[in-house]
């Protein structure tokens, strides 16, 4: 049996356009037709398991948002990405599919946690990982690697012991593996070198 | 002759059946042969402190088999696994609900100091929330190591004012409105 394609689904979903993917088959669609597509690929094209909703963040770009998500069919074995780009870049909103897939429902928390993409129809768009009165989204381009100063969940225990939220020591890092030569020498190293252990007979 | 820190005076022509002691040697020997951890397994620490609890690292050796996993009935919490900012708090609350005379225990380098976790989640060591009386090195630790610093943490007890403590605890409750004092 021919696997399905791009000139497959286009055909039903006029909307789509081709994206480019290292593996298996990828399209672009609009955020307001992802509800309408989602439902037809579940109900008609046997896409019946949600592996992952995520989001990426292109930083300066516009649009900025763009949201990704996984399908597969345990029919005919084949995966699917499905790319939604957000059209606002200050408040970004898709469609939730927690109605379609119940696997949805956790994953969206985790990309409205981390990502602060608001999925309007999620029935508790609440955070998952950090806390509930935790100011950011840590994976947005902007925020810093090492986080950012804020107060401890708890008032009573921050008041105790006077613990913060601190920006973690970095150590010159973040870390970064060489990508030429062997693998044997490719350990991560600071990319401030002033960090970087010299050896001592040197 | 006594000194300062004899903790057992014993003379057969002197003294006969009787052993002079110091009630603190007296106290810390009972308190440092019977520690009952309570497991705070947060990662993959936790399966080297389960692996010291069995049979083959055998912690009991050293009187501290009696894991409970409340802190009602436990007097050393082995902080084992990363700490999270969201779970430091948890942390706190559960070393508050332990009984004194209480002992902390960090296990690894990730409850010791962050470990490789430098992260905007991550709280960078577990003696930002609780005081620690033993630092483990290791990621995770051998159970050797664990059970190397349950016998750390055994002379640290041993070499504790217990009466003197008893005493301070017994003024801060003094001072607490509602709490009860001890002995």
């Amino acid at each position: 049996m021919k696997a399905t394609d791009f000139t497959d689904l286009v055909q039903r979903f006029d909307f789509l356009t081709e994206r480019e993917s290292a593996d298996h088959l990828a399209v672009n669609c609009p955020a307001d037709r992802l509800l309408e597509l989602a439902t037809a690929l579940r109900d008609e094209l046997a896409y019946d398991l949600l592996l992952d909703v995520t989001a990426v963040d292109w930083d300066a770009e516009h649009p900025r948002f763009t949201g990704v998500y996984h399908l597969y069919t345990t029919e005919r074995h084949e995966y699917l990405r499905i790319a939604a780009n957000c059209t606002d870049d200050i408040e970004p909103t898709l469609p939730s599919l927690s109605t379609l897939y119940p696997a949805a429902n956790w994953h969206e928390r985790e990309t409205y946690d981390l990502m602060g993409i608001r999925y309007e129809g999620h029935p508790d768009l609440s955070r998952i990982l950090m806390w509930d009165d935790y100011p950011y989204h840590p994976l947005r381009k902007e925020f810093p690697l090492a986080g950012i100063e804020t107060p401890l969940p708890a008032d009573d225990v921050a008041a105790q012991t006077n613990a913060k939220v601190l920006p973690a020591p970095m150590m010159g890092g973040p870390f970064v593996a060489p990508t030429e030569g062997p693998m044997s020498q490719a350990e991560p190293l600071a990319k401030d070198e002033s960090w970087t252990e010299k050896e001592e007979n040197q | 002759m006594i000194q300062q820190n004899t903790s057992v005076g014993y003379d057969s022509k002197v003294e006969g059946e009787v052993i002079v002691t110091r009630a603190d040697s007296v106290i810390n020997w009972i308190r440092k042969h019977s520690v009952w951890p309570m497991p705070m397994g947060l990662a993959c620490c936790a399966i080297e402190l389960m692996a010291a609890g069995g049979s083959r690292f055998d912690i009991s050796r050293f009187g501290m088999e009696v894991m409970r996993f409340s802190p009602r009935q436990a007097d050393c919490m082995i902080v084992a696994g990363t700490v999270t900012y969201k779970m430091a708090e948890v942390i706190r609350r559960i070393y508050e609900q332990m009984a004194e005379p209480k002992w902390v225990v960090a296990m690894g380098a990730c409850a010791s100091t962050g470990g490789m976790y430098r992260s905007y989640a991550t709280l960078q060591g577990v003696d930002r929330v609780v005081p620690v009386d033993v630092y483990v090195s290791g990621c995770p630790p051998r159970p050797e190591a664990l059970l190397d610093a349950m016998m750390k943490l055994q002379d640290k007890i041993g070499r504790e004012n217990a009466v003197k403590d008893l005493k301070a605890t017994n003024e801060v409750l003094a001072a607490t409105p509602g709490a009860r004092v001890g002995a």
